[in-house]
């Protein structure tokens, strides 16, 4: 390969404003095709390939299974079901439930029965046809709404309740209540699920796993082979997307490769095809959310009790905190004076849902939004200026758990971002153009987001970094966060480059791996910066401390005078290069390498009482979309996007930039044309891109005015920054208020159509027509 | 076969048939920059550039690598992304994706750059062409990115096309010589490329067995998305007799070879609705490589180009191995779910219709989640012509036909016979129109749209396009009125 053109090694620069915005550290590679996935490593001649059997019914005993056929397949290596696991079948990340390997029962169509290794993906996939299994089906549960009705849970329901919310709607002025069916959302990473696994000479393995959970990755993998975790390392260079879908799913496909590594001794390879990936791994959670509220003739709201129940699917997973969030988010920026929130974990014979963006945020949010919608038409007022009535505030600032909101945010930023949209003026055309327009009517939201940082999870809140310095003066950083696009492995190198006042061309960040270090939490909850970033610095601090303190004894100098900056040491007025500092430190025996560790401090939520704090902050944001309804077909178009958010002090504004806007197209795809969809039989069939739509470019608006809301964060965060991964997700939110508020605008904005998530056309033709029919029977 | 792979020429002696060009550049050549994203041709990631001699330049279309047979590459320049940088500068489609943070995970990034890239070329080649944001947007309307929004990468595609770069021309004359060079056309021996129709015709009769391929982009979905081999095929697609196109005596000849993209051309001020219709099929990819005959031939119920056809009162001509030909309405083709009356051993040769039906008051709807890239929920498409007489306009031709409302594409004559004789204005008549497409058509639920909202929304689409001719008949009176 040739030398990388030196150009590239250059920090770039977007403007002098912007002197952060440099690229992801892959980008020249991403462009030309040279950013290796785990799909492109050069295969070793005795590679197994894997392909996988899944259940035909979504409930049924297994009464027997032939696998003669397939043994004898040409290219077939090895078979497997689940008696041939050596150690634990269960692959559950935090509860159980989730077999790598069915044994006497399915609960899923698609849950995996059988697996074959052959040596190539087409044979083991032909091979995989001529597997025979006989079911005794049973009946099967396929509804949240039913599972809810039977109290079906996975876990148990959890409430969070302030005051006596039945009460306070009972004696408030007006009341209402709505339900809301929110459909999941399917990950659609465009590189699917694949790990490698290669046997080493004790028993163990090391896995090579798209995953953004390495640490978990290793710790199943030692759980199905029965040996120590220090017998398997995992490894992870990038994913290609991964959006909480590699959260927990990446693991399964990493312990099936280890299995028949281990069993064949064969370096072996499991790549999902994209159909597999979309039948067989959990997705984002369907909700049935119900809420009623009591609310004043101002739309202030006095009491709200919340009904939210996830779709789980046959198991657990994630789906605890999924809910938890959930609930968290049931508030998004609304103060509630008495609130009951439930969450309910429904069990359902399908597929187990997972983490994605947002983790059951955006459902719990989509609940008020819709709600303070609700609200505005029944006293008929602008659903903006309801919101603004309703925002947490100064003295209205504490959350249904009790945490108080110490920063004040979105008031201000609301304000700023209504005068930049032009949100009256735009309000007022709008109306006008509806009256005048009877095929085309134009919609309008501006909807805010509040979203809670850190895991609800306490003990994931910590992460560590390993810092080596080489004698040459370059610097080798690994941490415990996954790179799958975000642009957090850019961040830590900056971070770790102004840490120490150096070039940024010094610092490489290393593939992220069990071996280097131990025992980190997923790369998710937005945290993936506040977390490593805080651990990589602190290993900087350690590293920095000695080389200043060398540097102090060597030129007897005064530490507090020496200083590191712009790549060089300074002792008064005197530079010494880097590198010979480092040179020097090293042939004074001074050790260059330090770990660093972090913990969010601050944190705590009691889950029996249904109060504290679980979020160190929030990260804050709103936006401001425009549509517009064919009424005729229900086809629409997004045609104006404004959009404020919140990011603190950004490390990198053009990686955040990309985080605010692929958030939120991500967002508007999951509440307008992603549709998953299941027939009666628990078979999805939306199970391949031709019929599942995530968005394409003619799909987003011309007219995209994304901005930063200039605050620092008032916490202690790396740099003062906010966490941007999730939260602008749930921006999107308002292109759904928007098309619900044009097909309102048939019935004089007072009446509440129903819609769901997604709004596809065929959805919003049926809301305009319910707007339009009780607009008829009520004039 | 040989072909030029980039810089190379190669030669591969005996691929499978059904072997795709992503499998051979990623398992053979190790040529890994091409990415199997959904190997369905949904997803883009692996874009490539094919690029074929023709008057001593090379015309480069972007194709999905995952469908794609490797023989599809015979005597033609393949471009991948590995090549795409030149003496150790980036393509402008590269450079402008870095500069302008085009890529996150990456993954969909190489098709990205190739799709870009085709646009660049076709600028270079075509010195009066310009692009503006649509033509970006049309150009990666193929390419799924679930990571950026878009919006830099339609920025890096904005500002590659302000100022195209000569020095990144893909066909350099060395490429040109190589293409040139090959004068064999062996093809694979298992895969026929036949060459005329006569060749076609000595195919079929020693190849009873083989199957029929013309883009391949939903044929070569068995092979990947179901395992099921294609020992033996037939390409119809270098047959030079199937790509007619031409205006012969009032009645204008398609040949069943044509590409979306050669129709796009044809339909290109002919008609703005058909062209408007033909920019909803798949992608630009799959138009590189779809055909109207594949399209038809396919028989799906939801195909985008029949119910059009139907309403132009399409005929098509059916050939068989020995060179007879028998010509049939199209409506008398589709016999059932995926069945037609295509015998063994024939091929669809040639779609015809009169000219004059093109000239008609004629509307083609395709509604669907997502605009781009999606297959229909309801196809829609109506042809009206109107005499004056002493009521006023009166209807002398109705055709109404639809996709995705039965088993096959259908006409509703019920519905046409409603307003046949009728004036233009007349509502009741439109109303029995109306009233007879609810009672003719049964549709089914399915994943993409249910049946009562496909039910209504054909419907709606009849009464749309009733309303799209009064007004702009009313318009032209109003205008000439103005004259007058």
């Amino acid at each position: 390969m040739r030398k990388l053109p030196k150009a590239l090694l250059r920090v770039q620069t977007e403007s002098a404003h912007k002197p952060t915005s440099i690229a992801h550290e892959s980008a020249y590679k991403h462009v030309t095709g040279r950013a290796q996935y785990l799909d492109d490593i050069p295969e070793w001649p005795n590679m197994l390939h894997l392909a996988t059997v899944g259940a035909e019914h979504a409930s049924a005993m297994i009464e027997s299974i032939e696998l003669d056929a397939a043994r004898r397949a040409p290219g077939v290596v090895d078979v497997i079901t689940q008696g041939d696991i050596p150690g634990s079948a269960d692959v559950s990340p935090v509860f159980s439930g989730d077999l790598l390997l069915a044994g006497e029962r399915v609960d899923y169509v698609g849950q995996t029965v059988v697996a074959v290794a052959a040596t190539s993906l087409e044979a083991a996939r032909r091979a995989c046809k001529l597997v025979n299994i006989h079911y005794r089906s049973e009946s099967a549960r396929l509804s949240v709404q039913e599972a809810l009705e039977r109290e079906e849970f996975v876990l148990p329901s959890h409430t969070i309740s302030s005051g006596d919310a039945g009460a306070a709607i009972a004696r408030a002025e007006h009341q209402l209540q709505g339900e809301l069916y929110l459909r999941g959302q399917e990950h659609f990473y465009l590189e699917g699920q694949i790990s490698i696994a290669l046997p080493n000479e004790d028993g163990g393995v090391r896995v090579y796993s798209s995953s953004q959970h390495p640490a978990e990755v290793q710790k199943l993998v030692a759980q199905v082979l029965g040996v120590p975790l220090h017998l398997v390392q995992a490894e992870v260079r990038r994913m290609g997307g991964a959006f909480g879908g590699k959260e927990s799913q990446a693991a399964a496909l990493a312990c099936m490769a280890a299995v028949f590594a281990v069993r064949n001794q064969r370096p072996v390879k499991y790549r999902m095809p994209r159909r597999d990936d979309m039948t067989q791994t959990g997705k984002r959670h369907d909700f049935w959310n119900q809420y009623r509220a009591g609310f004043d003739s101002d739309g202030v709201i006095r009491g709200v009790e919340m009904d939210l129940a996830g779709l789980c699917g046959h198991s657990p997973d994630l789906s605890d905190g999924v809910v938890d969030r959930a609930m968290f988010h049931a508030d998004n920026a609304y103060f509630y004076s008495t609130a009951r929130i439930s969450g309910h974990r429904c069990r359902t014979n399908t597929v187990s849902n997972t983490a994605f963006r947002g983790f059951g945020g955006p459902q719990g949010m989509v609940a008020a939004e819709a709600m303070l919608d609700d609200i505005a038409r029944a006293v008929g007022a602008d659903p903006l200026d309801i919101r603004k009535r309703n925002l947490y505030s100064a003295d209205r600032n504490t959350t249904p758990y009790g945490q108080a909101l110490e920063e004040e945010v979105l008031p201000q930023l609301i304000e700023q971002l209504e005068q930049t949209a032009d949100y009256r003026a735009r309000r007022e055309q709008i109306r006008a153009f509806n009256v005048s327009s009877t095929q085309i009517k134009k919609g309008l939201a501006l909807t805010p987001v509040k979203f809670g940082i850190s895991f609800t999870s306490k003990h994931l809140n910590q992460a560590g970094a390993l810092l080596h310095i080489y004698a040459d003066g370059s610097i080798h950083v690994s941490h415990g966060g996954t790179e799958m696009g975000q642009g957090l492995h850019t961040k830590i190198a900056q971070i770790v480059a102004r840490g120490f006042g150096v070039d940024l061309e010094r610092v490489r960040v290393a593939a992220t791996a069990t071996d280097q270090v131990p025992n980190a939490s997923p790369t998710a909850a937005s945290a993936g910066t506040d977390l490593n970033g805080m651990a990589a610095l602190n290993a900087v601090n350690t590293l920095k401390q000695r080389l200043l303190e060398y540097a102090a004894e060597t030129y007897g100098a005064d530490i507090e005078r020496i200083s590191i900056r712009d790549d060089q040491c300074w002792i008064a007025q005197r530079a010494i290069p880097f590198a010979e500092l480092v040179k020097g430190a090293y042939i004074d025996r001074v050790s260059l390498s330090a770990t660093g560790f972090y913990r969010t401090p601050k944190i705590g939520y009691n889950r029996t009482a249904a109060r504290g704090r679980p979020f160190l902050y929030f990260a804050n944001g709103a936006a401001a979309s425009e549509v517009e309804v064919d009424l005729n077909t229900g086809e629409y178009r997004v045609t104006r996007v404004d959009i404020l958010q919140d990011v603190g002090d950004s490390l990198n504004p053009a990686i955040d930039l990309g985080q605010v806007e692929g958030g939120f197209v991500q967002g508007m795809g999951w509440v307008t044309s992603e549709e998953l969809l299941w027939n009666d039989q628990g078979r999805i069939i939306s199970d391949s891109p031709a019929n599942y739509k995530i968005p394409t470019a003619g799909d987003v608006p011309e007219i995209f005015n994304v901005d930063f809301f200039q605050r620092p964060n008032a916490e202690e965060t790396v740099y003062r920054s906010k966490a941007v991964g999730e939260p602008p997700l749930m921006l999107a939110i308002s292109v759904w208020c928007a098309l619900r508020d044009a097909c309102a605008s048939l019935a004089e904005y007072r009446y509440n159509p129903p819609l769901g998530v997604p709004a596809t056309p065929e959805q919003v033709y049926f809301c305009a027509r319910a707007a339009k029919e009780y607009a008829e029977a009520t004039s | 076969m040989k072909f030029v792979l980039n810089h190379d020429l190669v030669e591969e002696i005996a691929p499978a048939a059904d072997t795709t060009l992503l499998r051979y550049l990623r398992e053979t050549k190790r040529l890994c920059g091409t990415k199997e994203g959904c190997a369905s041709g949904d997803c883009g990631a692996c874009t490539v550039l094919l690029g074929e001699l023709e008057n001593g330049r090379i015309h480069y279309r972007t194709v999905n690598a995952c469908i794609t047979p490797i023989a599809a590459a015979n005597r033609r320049h393949l471009v991948t992304i590995e090549a795409l940088a030149s003496s150790g500068k980036l393509h402008p489609a590269q450079q402008e994706m870095l500069d302008n943070h085009g890529s996150q995970c990456g993954f969909c990034t190489p098709g990205f750059v190739m799709s870009l890239a085709g646009l660049h070329q076709q600028l270079l080649a075509d010195e009066e062409a310009q692009a503006d944001r649509a033509q970006v947007c049309e150009a990666i309307s193929g390419n799924l990115c679930r990571c950026t929004g878009y919006r830099p990468i339609v920025d890096a595609g904005l500002k590659m096309v302000q100022a195209p770069n000569e020095a990144h021309r893909l066909d350099a004359q060395a490429q040109i010589e190589q293409l040139a060079s090959i004068t064999d056309t062996d093809a694979p021996a298992d895969y026929l490329q036949p060459q005329s129709r006569k060749e076609l015709q000595q195919g079929l009769a020693l190849h009873p067995d083989a199957r029929l391929i013309a883009g391949g982009t939903d044929l070569l979905l068995e092979v990947t998305q179901q395992c099921q081999p294609i020992p033996k095929i037939i390409d119809l697609s270098g047959v030079k007799e199937l790509h007619r196109i031409e205006e012969c005596d009032g009645v204008i000849h398609l040949g069943a070879a044509l590409t979306y993209r050669e129709l796009e051309t044809f339909f290109a001020g002919r008609s703005s609705s058909i062209s408007a219709l033909l920019e909803r099929i798949g992608s630009r990819q799959i138009r590189n490589r779809g055909t109207l005959g594949g399209n038809i031939a396919n028989a799906s119920p939801i195909a985008d180009l029949p119910p059009l056809l139907l309403a132009l009162d399409a005929s098509i001509t059916l050939a068989d191995n020995r060179g007879a030909e028998r010509q049939l309405p199209l409506a008398e083709f589709y016999r059932g779910y995926k069945d037609t009356a295509l015998e063994i051993g024939e091929y669809l040769a040639e779609i015809s219709f009169p000219a004059r039906a093109v000239n008609d008051f004629h509307r083609a709807y395709k509604v669907s989640k997502r605009r781009e890239d999606d297959i229909s929920a309801v196809m829609a498409a109506i042809r009206l012509r109107t005499r004056a007489s002493e009521y006023g306009d009166v209807f002398t031709e109705v055709r109404i036909a639809f996709g995705g409302m039965a088993a096959t594409p259908v006409r509703v004559t019920t519905a046409e016979s409603k307003l046949l004789g009728c004036t233009r204005q007349d509502e009741s008549a439109l109303h029995a129109a109306l009233a007879a497409v609810a009672e003719t058509l049964k549709p089914i639920g399915d994943v993409r749209a249910s049946a009562d909202y496909r039910l209504q929304i054909a419907q709606n689409l009849l009464r749309s396009a009733w309303h799209a001719l009064n007004s702009e008949r009313s318009k032209n009176h109003a205008s000439e009125a103005l004259h007058a």
